[in-house]
């Protein structure tokens, strides 16, 4: 059986449809936390700020005019949310969390691959990077994101977008380095 | 000579291996993606470097994937904040293309096929006149699988609300499954009317069919209703 597609939706919503926003939500909540939980890295201030994002999908459906995709859209509303959210918390208080979360990770490079295997040092690592290579990361890999996409949601040239990335996985090879994974790249 | 065709080179693996990330996502376009492969094919070091994006590319969904999901606080949230907006009734701004697609998506497969057997029919009618042939004076028209003009008034009707988590799909697998059909809605809270029989049904027969409905797992709430 064939889904409404998220335009559609998103038409039905602009026309104050409640179910639309229901089923729209229920399509995209889990992965809009998911990204926004990486950015703030707090649940409780992820569970506020999704429902701040809806609430914006709700607002501004009218809107949309469907340039992007509907998920390309709601990203970037977002990253928008989570950014001020980070604003309002504050930059030390923030620098303070993420030397904490390094250190929590900081074992002897041997110790760590005696007691992991590569795949939960990868994961490690990844969570080490800075917010601006996670989050390309993220949008790449796990959200599915096009070059023209991710230029979009963050707001820089699609040459950018790759060579951002490119210094992101190059940050992750010299981090997986120290814990003793050698991946011959770059 | 040689070190330029290798710097021609170097360059064109290096803007090959840019693209790896996204050819391994799948959101390459169809000439991007072609061009990767091929270079693949040709180049093992390429190659090996795919490997490594691949892995990244693993480990970055399963750490994702095991960030949980939010509680139903979000949900619940934002529908009381959506409640407490006021009411609108605009007419949505969708380009021409987008109301077409929203007005096919509201008709039944059922409605779709007789709409396209009564086109079939008017094209065979013309035929026949054009031909000279005399045709009897016929009733027009045909019955929609929709819901009709006069749904709101007979029968024996529910007030339903379905579960947050019920696709578009689910309503329309759940509806067409027990012939049910929607007379009115989305009222307050996401209550929709809906005619649960084609007349008006005895107490204990309209109470077993409450019953029937309610144990489907995308039913959230549901009443009977005059």
């Amino acid at each position: 059986m064939q889904t409404t597609s998220d335009e559609v939706l998103i038409g039905r919503i602009a026309g104050g449809d409640r179910l639309a926003m229901q089923v729209l939500f229920a399509r995209h909540h889990v992965r809009v936390y998911r990204f926004v939980l990486r950015m703030v890295r707090n649940e409780a201030t992820a569970e506020d700020l999704i429902s701040e994002v809806f609430l914006d999908v709700w607002r501004q459906a009218d809107k949309f005019e469907g340039r992007a995709a509907v998920s390309t859209w709601i990203l970037s509303i977002a990253r928008f949310k989570a950014l001020s959210a980070l604003r309002r918390r504050g930059e030390e208080e923030l620098d303070d969390e993420t030397a904490a979360a390094i250190e929590d990770h900081a074992d002897d490079p041997e110790v760590t691959l005696a007691k992991k295997d590569k795949g939960t040092v990868l994961r490690q690592c990844l969570t080490k990077l800075s917010a601006e290579h996670r989050e390309i990361i993220d949008l790449v890999y796990y959200h599915e994101k096009s070059v023209e996409e991710v230029a979009g949601i963050v707001g820089i040239p699609e040459a950018t977008v790759k060579t951002r990335m490119f210094y992101a996985r190059k940050k992750l090879s010299e981090l997986l380095r120290e814990q003793g994974i050698d991946r011959g790249w770059p | 000579m040689n070190t330029d065709m290798n710097t021609a080179n170097e360059n064109r693996r290096s803007e090959i291996e840019d693209l790896l990330p996204w050819h391994a996502a799948g959101t390459l376009s169809a000439r991007e993606a072609q061009s990767v492969e091929a270079a693949l094919a040709r180049d093992p070091e390429l190659k090996r470097r795919y490997e490594l994006v691949r892995e990244e590319l693993a480990q970055t969904i399963h750490l994702n994937e095991t960030l949980g999901a939010p509680s139903a606080r979000a949900m619940t949230e934002l529908f009381a904040k959506i409640d407490a907006e006021p009411a609108r009734h605009a007419a949505p701004s969708l380009n021409l293309g987008a109301r077409i697609r929203d007005f096919f998506d509201s008709l039944s497969p059922r409605t779709l096929a007789w709409s396209a057997g009564a086109a079939a029919l008017a094209i065979v009618l013309q035929a026949a006149v054009i031909g000279g042939i005399v045709l009897k004076e016929q009733s027009a028209g045909y019955q929609t699988a929709s819901v009709p003009g006069t749904a709101s008034r007979e029968g024996s009707f529910a007030l339903i609300r379905f579960q947050p988590q019920a696709s578009a799909a689910d309503i329309t697998r759940f509806l067409e499954s027990n012939k049910l059909s929607i007379a009115g809605g989305p009222a307050a809270g996401g209550l929709y009317r809906v005619r649960i029989a084609e007349i008006k049904l005895p107490k204990a027969d309209l109470d077993r069919r409450m019953q029937t409905l309610q144990s489907d797992k995308i039913i959230g709430f549901i009443a009977p209703t005059e």
